[in-house]
């Protein structure tokens, strides 16, 4: 394997990690909002990294112009629906998550 | 087959049929339609695995996407109204159950029972593939070999806008507006979605795309659009035009070309790419136009929405 190669593969394992990452907080944390950060957090760094270790495999140009795309798609409608989900739970009364609670 | 992925492919398929269990079960009707979309997009990424990219497309955009959002609209509508009572094992339940799991043992076995060196008819398309006009074999045998089977789809699309519009639901429940944040989402993906669409027409005779991808693409804009900005179709001639033309095209054709004495869809060799092109860009306009009226929902309630929020008009 090329140096190219190891990094594409540390950068996909950490990729995958924010993944887990995320899919952890979705589950463990306590209100949507907190849930909506762990969610995001995934989309934009854990798609990123793996689109980032899957550049480095590009063939051509053309490739890693779609897989630029790709991401700033994905940036563009997770932090646009996550806005919008905020928003609705905001206005339907939904109380952020405080360490008061925790007590 | 892509790459072989023995454990991926059975991790896959147990979690497609959890699911569908689970989807079937739950009480809680949002819990199922969301349950549904997930559902959608692992079967799409069933069929990437198995190498049928085209209905992997349309399965996650219409499959998953708008189908997702017609019925979570529906849970929507539905707030308010009185629970069903819990189903209970019925003796018609049961004979239902017992009918699909005779069915799925049947399409199994059949699956086990096909030789080794089966391919289906994939000899025979091939064989015919320089006559069809395209070189996508996806393409060739929708509007060319089986063009009735899409006309057809195309016509059942067009009967469920008709029932939308007969059934004239209540308009739905005020919706807060949408904010700067959607709205500059929508200028950023609406015109990419315009480009995305024309590039899958235009795809669709030599790679994976088409008509129904290209449409869906441009449906989910105008779901997203109408989201936004609540706006109305009414019941105009140029809307029924537009609805209509996709059908109407494919059927001209199919009826030129019994006259000029090759038969139903039997498109002459030569100029069969340029007949599948024209019947597929207007078939694209219309389904993605029947999709969003789908959506919108009844004729009486847009004009009412009309009349209350000066509501605007659809840009396709």
């Amino acid at each position: 394997m090329t140096l190219s190669d190891w990094a594409s593969v540390a950068l996909l394992a950490a990729g995958a990690f924010f993944f887990v990452a995320g899919t952890i907080g979705l589950l463990r944390l306590p209100d949507v909002f907190t849930r909506l950060h762990a969610l995001t957090k995934a989309d934009n760094l854990g798609l990123g990294l793996i689109l980032l270790g899957l550049a480095l495999q590009a063939e051509s140009w053309g490739e890693l112009a779609r897989l630029g795309l790709i991401w700033a798609l994905a940036v563009f409608a997770s932090a646009s629906a996550c806005h919008l989900v905020a928003r609705r739970a905001l206005e339907s009364g939904a109380q952020p998550w405080s360490k008061r609670d925790a007590d | 087959m892509p790459t072989s992925l023995p454990a991926f492919d059975a991790l896959l398929a147990l979690l497609l049929v959890w699911l569908a269990g689970r989807l079937l079960v739950t009480r809680d009707l949002f819990k199922a339609v969301v349950l549904f979309m997930v559902f959608g997009l692992m079967l799409a990424l069933a069929w990437v695995r198995l190498a049928a990219p085209d209905v992997a497309l349309a399965e996650a955009a219409i499959g998953a996407g708008l189908t997702g959002a017609l019925l979570l609209d529906t849970v929507f509508r539905l707030r308010g109204e009185a629970e069903p009572p819990p189903p209970r094992p019925s003796a018609g339940l049961i004979a239902c159950a017992m009918l699909a799991a005779a069915l799925g043992a049947m399409l199994v076995w059949s699956m086990l029972a096909l030789p080794d060196d089966w391919f289906g008819l994939t000899r025979e398309v091939a064989a015919a593939m320089p006559d069809s006009g395209v070189t996508n074999p996806v393409t060739a045998a929708l509007l060319n070999f089986r063009g009735y089977d899409t006309l057809l789809e195309i016509a059942v699309l067009l009967l469920a806008v008709l029932g939308v519009w007969t059934l004239n639901a209540e308009p739905p429940p005020a919706v807060p507006a949408a904010g700067p944040v959607l709205e500059a989402l929508l200028r950023i993906l609406l015109p990419l979605l315009v480009v995305a669409a024309g590039y899958l027409l235009w795809a669709g005779a030599h790679a994976p795309g088409g008509a129904f991808q290209g449409a869906a693409l441009l449906a989910a804009g105008g779901v997203l659009l109408h989201l936004a900005r609540p706006f109305s179709f009414g019941t105009g001639w140029p809307v029924r035009l537009a609805l209509t033309a996709g059908f109407a095209v494919f059927l001209i054709v199919a009826l030129l070309l019994v006259l000029v004495g090759g038969g139903f869809l039997a498109y002459p060799p030569k100029h069969a790419g340029t007949w599948i092109l024209a019947i597929e860009a207007a078939a694209m306009l219309s389904i993605a136009l029947i999709l969003v009226a789908l959506f919108v929902g009844s004729a009486r309630h847009t004009d009412r929405g009309r009349a209350d929020a000066g509501a605007h008009d659809p840009p396709a």
